[in-house]
């Protein structure tokens, strides 16, 4: 219990799992706070204008969030993972300085614009102000998933004498095929967020009867971006990521899947839970051939299995990772029937008297929460027992003058600090839609 | 190029305690300066669009020496572990203060995250401050470049060392009343009516202490550190900053008392760059300062990144770095004016 690398990894992996709760919410919304902007500049319809500003104040306070969450993030690298940070600085710092000089100070600089500037700026140049956050946090998103890919999948860099790894190719580096694969399932998950909790407030505020103009706005963009991300999260940028941790991680493939054999015509297992003392997978349900179909393209390819593999290189929790994996993969096939489902109603014009429906989007929206979660923690347990793959384990990325006294002390007060801060953030979101868009006024 | 480095992140680390120092300052004064709602939404109306950009200073500083100088950050970060824990909980309950505060007209509400705001603002210079006085005492590095402190150990700069003794205290109490100073500059640049008189008041009495600590921490600088004293008398660069910090503190008075507050504020703004500009251009190269074994010192030259990495830093850094100049820049033109309290809702 005092080991410090333990509470190191708890600690990370927490103030990480809640940091992402914010900027996914607030990547997904921004990219629809253009499109309810842009359908307001062109029509000039109310409910657009109103569904802007009413979507303007909820990811003002998912932003806030997000931003006092990530300031630690940034500084963890050097406090818990100190030799890591010196090891790799060389890489990662080059993303990571790119990330607060081109992507934080543009965010940080127009949000406050973007959330009270409405009657400052005039229609147009807010509008611009919403392109620039979108932009800003999605460039966020970029340099950070870039600096995770290299963990992944290290290339452009080469090794010094002491150990350390330096750049040697910025361009290699920046665009990690790794990266761009992981940035577009990540994005679309990000989108699925946003969608997902603009239906459910669409889906709400029709079922009570109330906002007419601003529900029928966000259940429709809503429900037509929800659909668009799920199947793209799904397809192609969810079977593409699998494909690239069959080629470069094909340890952690086999133990997302509870894969403890090698063979042929691999099967992929919906239900089952893995027995690692016993390295077998309990009660499977299995479909034939589709997992070598995933990871090969092909019916009977050879998928190996954990076995084959020493043990000293298995994931550190073969368990939670299977069964993240395994939420993640559920949840995205229940998003696209949802979505399809009222797609198609919508499409039908009979979304908005369908009340079954409108319960079940409304009550859907923690669900894209959990599966982005489940899909990063399948992501970093996946790397384990790497910190970078195949270069730096991590049992010896840690700093090496904390105790576990300390690390115990600081990850407490991060639970008491974060657990109050959920609630508050819980607290003012509901009172914002319970009072809708009407009280939301940007002004005119 | 070890050298052009150990430049740009002084600069970076020297403007996020001009920009957000204004912000600490603002906060530690609001309970006082601003007393009804309507006046502590002037305040935050001041301060609002910008102290989310400056507080991001602090974290391109923190990239930029993870860019070029790892262990620098790897080692200085893991050493003051809970100090760095602590600031960072203190900037997070700022950060909430001042956003989650006008959210709810309530007047309990807002006197919780009025009190809280403020709090965290004085903490934070303090905290920061004490940490260059730590670089500027030294820390005892290992034979790998390590070390930990607890947070206070004999209070002597001289005997087992912690990360609070009475010289890096002196330096933290000398930090709060700096950032405070400066804060009432700016909010009597940005304000009128009786924040602005109130602010004006607070920044004539802060000064002479202002005056009379800097004269305290410098004297007690020479004790504890004598080698500075050499880097000082050296190094040309040393005596433009610090005839830069003269002129912006006599300026910070002289431009109050003649009413003219834009003056006054960027004479303070002058004033904490110069300090810093002349303490991190007496410290080259050394970085994080070893005690006793000076040789153990992490220093821009043995702790850099390799040459590469440096080089293609720079591609990219300057084009930043202007963007970053231009964003403030538009938003101070935007804001321009005296900045007033927005109607409920519209507004901080
Ligand atoms: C709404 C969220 C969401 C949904 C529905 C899905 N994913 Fe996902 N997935 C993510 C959100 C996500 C994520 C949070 O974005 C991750 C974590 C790291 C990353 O870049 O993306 C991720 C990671 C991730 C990984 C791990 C990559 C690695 O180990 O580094 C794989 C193999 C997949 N996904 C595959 C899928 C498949 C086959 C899905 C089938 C529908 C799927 N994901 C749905
Ligand atoms: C926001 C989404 C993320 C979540 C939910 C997340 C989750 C986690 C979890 C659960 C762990 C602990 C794994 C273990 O110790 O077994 C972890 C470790 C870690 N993650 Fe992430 N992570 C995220 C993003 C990132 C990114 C973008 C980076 C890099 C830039 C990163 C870097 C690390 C590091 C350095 C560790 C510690 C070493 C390790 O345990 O491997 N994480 N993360
Ligand atoms: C563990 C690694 C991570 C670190 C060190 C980190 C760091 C930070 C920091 C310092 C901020 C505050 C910026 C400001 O002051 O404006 C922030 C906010 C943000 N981060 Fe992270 N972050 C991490 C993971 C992620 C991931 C995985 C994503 C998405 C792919 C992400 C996307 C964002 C976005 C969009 C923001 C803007 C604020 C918001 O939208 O809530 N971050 N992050």
């Amino acid at each position: 219990m005092t080991d410090p690398l333990f509470w190191h990894r708890l600690q990370f992996g927490f103030t990480a799992t809640f940091h992402y709760i914010f900027p996914q919410l607030t990547m997904g919304l921004a990219a629809l706070i253009v499109v309810f902007k842009a359908l307001a500049l062109r029509t000039g319809g109310e409910g657009w204008t109103l569904a802007a500003r009413f979507w303007t104040r909820v990811f003002g306070i998912s932003f806030a969030v997000g931003v006092v969450t990530g300031i630690p993030m940034e500084f963890q690298f050097g406090t818990n993972w100190a030799v890591f940070s010196s090891r790799t600085g060389g890489v990662i710092g080059q993303t990571l300085a790119m990330e607060g000089l081109f992507a934080f100070f543009l965010e940080s600089s127009f949000l406050a614009l973007l959330v009270f500037g409405e009657r400052r700026l005039g229609p147009r140049r807010h509008f611009l102000a919403a392109l620039a956050l979108f932009f800003g946090s999605w460039l966020s998103g970029y340099f950070i998933i870039a600096t995770d890919a290299f963990m992944q999948h290290p290339v452009g860099h080469s090794s010094a004498a002491d150990g350390s790894l330096q750049i040697a190719s910025l361009l290699e580096y920046v665009f990690n095929p790794w990266a761009l694969v992981q940035y577009l399932h990540n994005q679309m998950g990000a989108l699925v967020t946003g969608a997902f909790a603009v239906a459910a407030v669409g889906a709400f505020w029709t079922l009570r009867g109330e906002h007419a103009a601003a529900a029928r706005a966000s259940l429709r963009v809503g429900v037509v971006a929800g659909f668009i991300g799920s199947a793209l999260v799904a397809f192609p940028s969810g079977h593409m990521q699998g494909r690239m941790v069959a080629d470069h991680q094909p340890i952690a493939l086999a133990a997302m899947e509870g894969r403890f054999e090698s063979g042929t015509h691999a099967p992929l297992s919906f239900i089952g839970q893995p027995d690692v003392a016993n390295r077998r997978l309990d009660n499977p349900i299995r479909l034939p051939g589709i997992l070598s179909e995933i990871a090969y393209g092909d019916f009977s390819a050879n998928v190996r299995g954990l076995e084959e593999f020493p043990e000293s290189d298995w994931p550190t929790n073969i368990e939670l990772l299977y069964y993240s994996f395994h939420v993640m993969a559920g949840l995205g096939t229940l998003f696209i029937a949802l979505m399809a489902l009222a797609l198609g109603m919508l499409w039908l014009g009979r979304l908005e008297r369908t009340r079954v429906l409108l319960w079940a989007l409304a009550l859907a929206f923690p669900f894209p929460f959990i599966a982005n979660t489940a899909g990063w923690l399948t992501a970093e347990l996946g790397r384990q027992p790497w910190l970078v793959y195949g270069i730096l384990r991590t049992s010896e990325g840690g700093s090496p003058t904390v105790h576990g006294g300390a690390t115990l002390f600081t990850t407490l007060g991060f639970a008491g600090l974060y657990f109050v801060l959920g609630i508050l953030f819980l607290a003012l979101v509901s009172a914002e839609v319970r009072r809708g868009p009407a009280a939301a006024q940007g002004g005119h | 190029m070890e050298a052009l480095w150990f430049a740009i992140a002084s600069v970076m680390v020297a403007l996020y305690v001009v920009l957000d120092g204004f912000d600490f300052g603002a906060g530690i004064l609001h309970l006082f300066v601003a007393r009804e709602d309507r006046e502590r939404r002037q305040v935050l109306s001041a301060i609002g669009p910008y102290w989310d950009g400056n507080e991001v200073w602090l974290l391109a500083a923190g990239g930029v020496l993870f860019l070029a100088f790892p262990k620098v950050l790897a080692s200085g970060l893991s050493g003051f572990y809970l100090a760095i824990f602590l600031l960072l909980w203190v900037l997070l309950l700022r950060g909430i203060g001042i956003e989650f505060r006008s959210h709810v007209a309530d007047r309990m509400w807002r006197g919780f995250w009025d009190a809280t705001f403020a709090l965290a603002s004085l903490l934070a210079p303090v905290l920061l401050g004490a940490a260059l006085g730590n670089l500027v005492r030294g820390v005892p590095l290992d034979e790998e470049g390590w070390f930990g402190l607890s947070l206070f150990d004999s209070f002597s700069p001289f005997g087992a060392l912690g990360i609070l003794d009475w010289y890096t205290v002196l330096a933290g109490v000398f930090a709060l009343v700096a950032i405070t100073h400066h804060g009432a500059l700016f909010l009597v640049w940005k304000t009128d009516g009786p924040v602005q008189a109130r602010s004006r008041t607070a920044a004539a009495r802060l000064f002479p202490l202002v005056v009379g600590l800097w004269i305290a921490a410098s004297a007690a600088t020479l004790s504890v550190a004598p080698l500075l004293l050499e880097g000082l008398r050296a190094r040309p660069l040393a005596w433009i900053s610090s005839a830069l910090f003269l002129a912006g503190l006599a300026t910070s008075f002289l431009a109050r008392r003649a009413g003219r507050d834009l003056a006054a504020f960027l004479g303070s703004c002058a004033f904490l760059l110069g300090l810093l500009a002349a303490t991190a251009a007496a410290l080259y190269p050394t970085m994080i300062r070893a005690v006793p074994d000076a040789a153990r010192s992490l220093t821009a030259l043995n702790s850099a990144a390799s040459p590469e990495a440096l080089e293609k830093g720079l591609y990219w850094w300057p084009i930043g770095f202007v963007l970053a100049l231009g964003y403030a820049a538009l938003l101070f033109r935007l804001h321009r004016g005296k900045a007033q309290a927005a109607p409920e809702g519209e507004g901080y």
